[in-house]
């Protein structure tokens, strides 16, 4: 077997041997039960102290929603000014110059709603201050806020009927201090010794050894790309994200940065079933799951490692795939393993230039973001895949003429309302901005703008059609990942996926927290003969049909105008 | 709600310190110990840095193993991939002019010799490395304009590639600085 694909398959074997013992393990954390770091309880006590919280104060699920968009309201405004004023604050060795509103806008938005979509570059858009008080905390804290909201979830469905779902600020401060930060400084250690520069010095000047004079970007990215894995961000310190050799110095940081984006999203299913104790329900989702994912996967693998077409023409070999936007320490292969991994979960971060990939591998990203939900990003990835459970109920109790209910609990028109707005949601803002875009370009093409919208497409044709889809379903997935040939640093396109991103963030938290928490306060009705079981795998199936039905309708038009078009263009 | 608003100010305050002064600090310092020292390893030629051991290096003199093309022209101060669509009809003639020109200064080459690694940009611009059949390719072209003997420059090149990592994953690569650096200092 090629040392390529073995490669792939060492690593997602890692992935799974790391995540599943770390979902026990969070299933217990989170329960409060004993667990080997609880010798960081006197660094928690203490920070709740400083900061005035009552970690024993229960609060009901409205409360905790309130209490997390305040906290988020309280970072985008404190951001939103960091990122303008920047060249005046300190650490700036590189004398960068602050933000303009508009992109302030928009990339503070995607960093704090778990996206970073960057239309700024790291090495002259940020200061080492705005890359670490402004961005990198942010990694952090939204990664916690996505794993709070699920921690939330799982609450409700633990005990038979309940309304006090825990704290906040507790489940937030411990997906930190007992998940996000030991794991950063392992990986940023890893990182580190490869490579990935520590230190917080500006710009070096050296003479090549042809003789030209040559400035290099560095400063302290280690730990920022730590987390940024981990916590499903994928915000890059370079502006070329994990392929710079900086950020991803060789084949072990690749093996290294692909595991850790993954383990918390698969420690996350386990988390829950450990939690409501039903682990047959966390071996179902992450059967169904993983099956979407090679579902992807697979057909990525061969469209890359099968060369381009146009390429193969020209008469050179192309003998381990296509290769252009690729990096040759990683090679095609483990560059279209992580093109999906970084799709399917909301990371976004990237080791080649998606935009250079085959039109069918453009394609298989995009749906990955459509569908969101096979692991999905830390937390949100389990809330997303809990819509469609609620929507597969309603319809399996519609087929076998029963009243719905989940775990227990009626499901009705209320719950099954929020799930369908929240499931049409993501269609929704992706059609209609990709819409917008679209109308933009054919009538206001001189329209001044930073760039005008006559010069934003880096390609012609269906694959720039493709450009402003993908834009608009990676802000709508909080993904982060773009082709990166779309001129999106201007007014159009920072206020557009401005938008498109908080709708896309909040109100996918809020809907099955609010499903959750109403469920949770119904009676309990105990399983009977006639009750449908949701932790089967027939069950499973139901859910994945709902998945594949949905974006198919919704994207199905949308991709026959891009990526396909694309590819028949190609090989005809 | 006020209660909430104090909670957030005071908790992202606390916060900061711990994520964005201890920790980066904490990795600064356990940077120390790694070979480039958390600045980015260098590489030298006879005592003296010629640049960094991961950061590509543009090359055009006909004495040197050449590297990938580069979107940003290996300006190591930003970084970039061409972002061309695979159909995209002026990426194409770029391409096909690449190969052309490699095979004016290689005369004996066939274009299924040329791997695709040397006629398509790279994701960051800066991509230190080449395929191995990258590198051979060049070999002829390489000795003949250093007047090496053919064998000593393929030595040179076996000796600069890297295997997979354990062996076993992932792909051979060829460092095209170092390897340049070790044919400068084999002359003398």
């Amino acid at each position: 077997m090629n040392t390529e694909l073995l490669g792939i398959i060492a690593t997602y074997g890692l992935t799974l041997l790391i995540g599943i013992p770390l979902g026990i393990y969070l299933a217990k954390m989170f329960a409060g039960e004993k667990v080997w770091t609880d010798f960081l309880k006197p660094l928690e006590k203490g920070i709740y102290k400083l900061s005035g919280i009552n970690p024993e104060e229960s609060m009901n699920w409205k409360q905790h929603m309130k209490a997390l968009l305040t906290i988020n309201m309280v970072w985008l405004v404190y951001g939103f000014f960091a990122l303008i004023y920047q060249d005046k604050l300190p650490l700036n060795p590189d004398g960068n110059l602050g933000q303009s509103p508009d992109l302030a806008f928009n990339s503070i938005i995607s960093f704090v709603v778990n996206c970073n979509l960057q239309h700024y570059s790291g090495e002259s858009g940020a200061t080492y201050f705005t890359q670490h008080f402004v961005f990198m905390f942010l990694q952090f804290v939204s990664a916690a806020t996505g794993i709070a909201a699920a921690v939330v979830l799982f609450k409700a469905f633990r005990d038979k009927t309940t309304t006090s779902l825990g704290n906040f600020w507790v489940f937030f401060t411990r997906s930190i201090t007992r998940l996000l930060l030991p794991l950063s400084v392992v990986v940023a250690i890893i990182l580190a010794f490869n490579g990935t520069t520590t230190s917080y010095e500006g710009k070096d000047k050296y003479i090549s050894l042809q003789g030209d004079t040559v400035n290099v970007s560095r400063g302290p990215a280690a730990g920022f790309v730590a987390i940024k894995h981990l916590g499903t961000n994928g915000g890059g310190w370079f502006g070329v994200n994990s392929s710079h050799p900086i950020e991803n110095p060789n084949y072990l940081t690749n093996m290294t940065e692909a595991i850790s984006q993954v383990i918390i999203p698969v420690a996350m299913i386990f988390a829950f079933g450990y939690f409501i104790r039903r682990k047959k329900m966390a071996w179902v989702i992450f059967g169904i799951m993983t099956l979407g994912m090679m579902l992807l996967l697979v057909p990525t693998v061969i469209s890359e490692t099968g060369g381009s077409p146009a390429i193969a023409k020209m008469g050179v070999s192309q003998l381990t795939g296509a290769m252009e936007g690729k990096e040759v320490r990683f090679g095609p292969t483990a560059t279209a393993y992580w093109s999906t991994v970084t799709t399917i979960i909301s990371t976004g971060s990237v080791n080649s230039m998606h935009d250079s990939a085959m039109p069918l591998t453009g394609m298989y990203q995009m749906i990955a973001m459509m569908m969101n939900c096979f692991y999905g990003g830390c937390g949100v990835g389990i809330l997303n895949y809990f819509i469609f459970i609620i929507i597969a109920v309603f319809i399996s109790g519609l087929m076998v003429g029963r009243t719905p209910e989940f775990l227990g609990h009626k499901v009705e028109a209320r719950e099954v309302k929020i799930a369908s707005i929240i499931a049409l949601l993501h269609p929704f803002i992706i059609l209609v901005g990709t819409a917008l875009a679209a109308y933009t370009i054919t009538y206001f093409p001189d329209a001044s703008w930073a760039v005008k919208p006559a010069s934003w497409l880096n390609n012609p044709g269906f694959h720039g059609f493709s450009e402003m889809l993908y834009e608009n379903t990676s802000a709508a997935a909080n993904n982060g990942s773009g082709f990166e040939g779309l001129g999106d640093n201007n007014t159009f396109w920072n206020v557009l996926t401005g938008f498109v991103l908080i709708l896309g963030r909040f109100l996918p938290i809020i809907g099955p927290v609010a499903i959750a928490g109403l469920l949770a306060s119904k009676k309990y009705i105990p399983e009977s003969a006639g009750t449908l079981k949701t932790d089967t795998l027939t069950f499973g199936m139901m859910t994945f049909v709902v998945i594949v039905i949905i974006a198919a309708l919704a994207f199905f038009p949308a991709l026959t105008l891009g990526p396909v078009a694309e590819y028949f263009t190609l090989i005809k | 709600m006020k209660k909430y608003i104090i909670q957030s100010l005071r908790l992202t305050g606390v916060l900061m310190v711990l994520l964005c002064v201890i920790y980066p600090l904490a990795i600064a310092y356990a940077g120390k110990f790694t070979p480039g020292e958390g600045s980015g390893e260098k590489v030298t030629k006879n005592g003296k840095v010629v640049g960094y051991a991961l950061i590509g290096q543009s090359f055009t003199k006909p004495e040197y193993f050449w590297g990938r093309p580069s979107a940003v022209g290996y300006n190591a101060a930003g970084s970039g991939g061409s972002n061309k669509g695979p159909s995209n009809a002026d990426y194409l003639k770029d391409v096909s002019g690449r190969i052309d020109t490699l095979l004016k200064y290689h005369p004996y080459l066939k274009k299924s010799d040329i791997p695709a690694d040397m006629v398509t940009a790279s994701s960051s611009g800066l991509d230190p490395d080449i395929s191995e059949a990258g590198a051979i390719m060049q070999i002829k072209r390489v000795a003949a304009y250093r007047k090496l003997d053919e064998r000593v420059v393929a030595e040179a090149v076996v000796k600069n590639t890297e295997g997979p990592l354990f062996g076993l994953f992932g792909p051979s690569k060829v460092n095209v600085l170092k390897l340049n650096v070790a044919l400068d200092e084999l002359k003398k």
